[in-house]
């Protein structure tokens, strides 16, 4: 029997908005016991003794948005690294996407991914469409069974409104969650960074904002027509927030989620064409960006996610409107989300419940997930929440580098990371 | 008279918003002295003997292409063309990896046009050579907007204090966004004409006045500049039809009798005619300025392959770029 006693710790539990000195002892694998005394030694000092020297023992991370390039894009990104990655960024829980090669809407490649040799734990999502076309909707009931645990067409919005009811419709059937990338597609089109005075100087071709909210809006209503539940993958703009929250006023069962990068960037920081900064959906208006923050503080927004969408340097080393979307984030989630805890915006533990319990509960994990219950998994991260850091590529365990923080500072860097008892990152420093 | 020395803040020519007033002021005084030299029979000079200048264009052009082979060719440089067609391999691929390929050759100079906004920036990052952009999507095309105040200067004297119209299709025209830019710097009021559908958004924090109408926007105008219309842009997308087109925002004499008497009619070429300007307009000797704009179009490039060389070294020390 393998144990494990972390002390001189500062337990974190974002499930309870505990945050106190303490200890938390750990048994094959599952969390036993978390409490500020010093727990009692029955077996008499059979322990593996962790000094965490003061630093913040929290549930490891959980990353609702996380791409990898396999199966077929490899050089991208495999789960392995995507795992080595994710373990060095505290996030101990992947959510796959389906945007693969093929996508994953055949209950085959679920369990394909499912069972990748990885540092940490992997769930994958299922596509919504077969083959993310948005024309028919995919086997979801096979797909759950083989361990899908959502639905999602990815970075691609369904256009066609019947085929998005329907697909809501049967979801709801199984009670299945759907998430949902939400851009007009014929107004996104062609666009590379979000429409403004940003975008008219550097000439390049732009998408508005109100893309978003057309079919946040959309979807809202379709998930209230059929009882769906519905997860925003990522909102970006103010106008999408307020039909979200009036929509959850109303009581509909939707939850949203933000990336990092839109908590901590503008467009004005595309500057001069950094392709590193083109994202989907684009970095917005400041104004956009302090409405994510305050949605954030304020509950509309759920959870925060990496979206993590690695891509190799040949399609990034492209002119602006030619390059790939997305930004590799596992290793700088848990940075960007502290910043909110360092502004004094939120406690260490509501912020830290937005990348723990509360995507836990999105997901509807029940065996204790995002949590330091006993009885849960032994996932956990240990990290200095202070310690400063500049964001280098070349620190990235990550196989692409292209993160869109180079250069910035951020604190919070994590000590060692665990996954269902075993030890998967350990820092140098 | 010209200045002697260096001009040009930096090794390559990329947009008009990265120089300012005097740098512009200075670069017009110096093509004046070219226009002069153009004039004349023997046009030789050999400011650039001994440099290699190369065309790279991605994108199809006669009038630029020329214009800056001229312009190399009467300084005495050896010029060289490269037309990269579209249907090469894979676009930003063959972007880096032709820069690549040409800087190993050792160009002085290095003159490049792109269909891709940010794409000649992108290549000045990754050559020795100095780069001049001769347009880049929807950005800038900076030559182009100095012809422009020079061939605007040279007839009226100035371009402090004059209103000049810009009109038709702002949304795709780097033309457009380099010369708001530079007339701006000069002084200028400059408005900007077109339906909706062909406005950048919030173009009007960029400085300009805005205007849905010519009635309104040509009126008292010094200067009405016409900017050419993608005809593969007109069928339903952003326009109705050519012909509506005509009817609301193509130059006539009618239209042009809203500006100010006797103002000016320019345009960067190539022409629709019976599109965005009539033929009775564009051919009209005491109004148009059309082709001495191409005339000046040589002159400013001289003047800008001459600044630029004067911030080349002799010795190649890449250490003093560092």
């Amino acid at each position: 029997m393998s144990r494990i006693a972390f002390l001189n710790a500062r337990l974190v539990d974002p499930a309870t908005g505990r945050d106190e000195p303490g200890a938390l002892l750990i048994e094959d694998g599952r969390i036993v016991d978390a409490g500020p005394m010093p727990f009692n030694d029955p077996t008499g000092g059979k322990y593996e003794i962790v000094d965490c020297e003061g630093r913040v023992l929290c549930p490891g991370l959980v990353d609702l948005k996380v791409s990898t390039g396999e199966p077929g894009d490899e050089h991208r990104e495999t789960i392995a690294t995507a795992g080595r990655a994710a373990a060095a960024g505290g996030v101990t829980t992947i959510v796959l996407q389906p945007g693969t090669t093929p996508p994953l809407d055949d209950p085959a490649l679920i369990q394909f991914v499912s069972r990748a040799k990885c540092a940490v734990r992997v769930l994958p999502m299922g596509a919504l469409t077969q083959g993310l076309r948005g024309e028919a909707m995919s086997e979801m009931g096979l797909l759950a069974d083989a361990g899908a645990v959502a639905f999602t067409d990815g970075d691609r919005t369904v256009g066609n409104t019947r085929v998005m009811r329907r697909a809501l419709s049967y979801a709801a059937t199984f009670d299945l969650l759907v998430a949902v990338h939400c851009e007009d597609p014929f107004l996104a089109e062609g666009g590379a960074m979000n429409e403004g005075e940003t975008a008219t100087r550097l000439g390049l071709p732009s998408i508005p904002a109100a893309a978003e909210a057309i079919i946040v809006e959309r979807d809202l209503r379709l998930a209230e027509l059929t009882g769906a539940r519905l997860h925003i993958a990522q909102v970006s703009t103010a106008a999408s927030l307020d039909l979200i929250a009036a929509a959850k006023a109303r009581g509909l069962p939707v939850t949203c989620a933000v990336s990092a990068a839109h908590l901590a960037l503008n467009e004005i920081d595309v500057g001069t064409y950094l392709t590193f900064r083109k994202l989907s959906p684009p970095l917005r208006s400041d104004d956009d960006r302090r409405a994510m923050v305050q949605g954030v503080i304020d509950g509309t927004i759920d959870a925060i996610v990496s979206s993590h969408d690695p891509q190799a340097p040949d399609t990034k080393r492209q002119p602006f409107a030619q390059a790939a979307f997305g930004g590799a984030g596992l290793e700088t989630l848990l940075p960007v989300a502290l910043q909110l805890f360092h502004d004094g915006e939120l406690s260490l533990a509501a912020a830290l419940a937005k990348v723990t319990s509360a995507p836990a509960r999105i997901l509807r994990l029940t065996d204790g997930t995002g949590t330091l219950s006993p009885g849960a998994r032994a996932d956990l991260c240990v990290f200095d929440p202070g310690a400063p850091r500049t964001i280098r590529r070349e620190d990235l365990l990550s196989r692409s580098k292209n993160t869109p923080f180079e250069g910035l500072n951020f604190q919070g860097r994590v000590w060692r990371s665990y996954v269902g008892g075993v030890l998967a990152h350990e820092s140098a420093a | 008279m010209p200045v002697a020395g260096p001009i040009l803040p930096n090794r390559h020519l990329l947009a008009i918003e990265d120089i300012d007033r005097t740098q512009c002021s200075a670069l017009l005084d110096l093509a004046e002295t070219y226009v002069g030299l153009n004039r004349e029979v023997a046009k030789k000079r050999d400011t650039l003997r001994g440099r290699t200048l190369i065309n790279l264009f991605f994108e199809s052009s006669t009038r630029t292409q020329s214009s800056f082979e001229l312009a190399g060719k009467r300084l005495g440089a050896d010029v060289m063309n490269m037309s990269v067609g579209n249907s090469a391999v894979k676009k930003g691929e063959t972007l880096i990896d032709t820069a690549m390929t040409l800087n190993a050759m050792r160009p002085d100079l290095l003159v490049v046009r792109h269909q891709d906004s940010g794409a000649v920036s992108l290549l000045a990052r990754k050559v020795d050579c100095s780069v001049i952009n001769a347009g880049d999507g929807a950005h800038e095309h900076p030559t182009q907007a100095l012809l422009d105040a020079l061939t605007i200067r040279r007839r009226l004297g100035r371009i402090e204090g004059l209103t000049v119209a810009i009109c038709g299709d702002i949304l795709h025209s780097r033309v457009a966004r380099s010369n708001i830019a530079l007339l701006q710097k000069m002084g200028a009021r400059v408005r900007l004409v077109a339906p909706k559908t062909l406005l950048p958004s919030a173009v009007g924090r960029l400085g300009p006045e805005i205007h849905h109408h010519m009635e309104d926007g040509l009126k008292g105008a010094d200067v009405v500049m016409m900017l050419r219309l993608q005809l593969e842009r007109m069928t339903g997308a952003f326009l109705p039809s050519t012909r509506e087109f005509y009817r609301f925002y193509g130059l006539d004499a009618e239209k042009l009798a809203l500006a100010k008497p006797g103002a000016f009619v320019m345009h960067p070429g190539p022409m629709n005619r019976g599109v965005e300007i009539d033929s009775a307009v564009a051919d009209d000797v005491e109004r148009s300025l059309i082709q001495e704009q191409v005339e000046m179009g040589v002159a400013v490039r001289m003047a800008v392959l001459d600044a630029l060389s004067r911030n080349i070294l002799n010795t190649r020390d890449k250490a003093l770029w560092a």
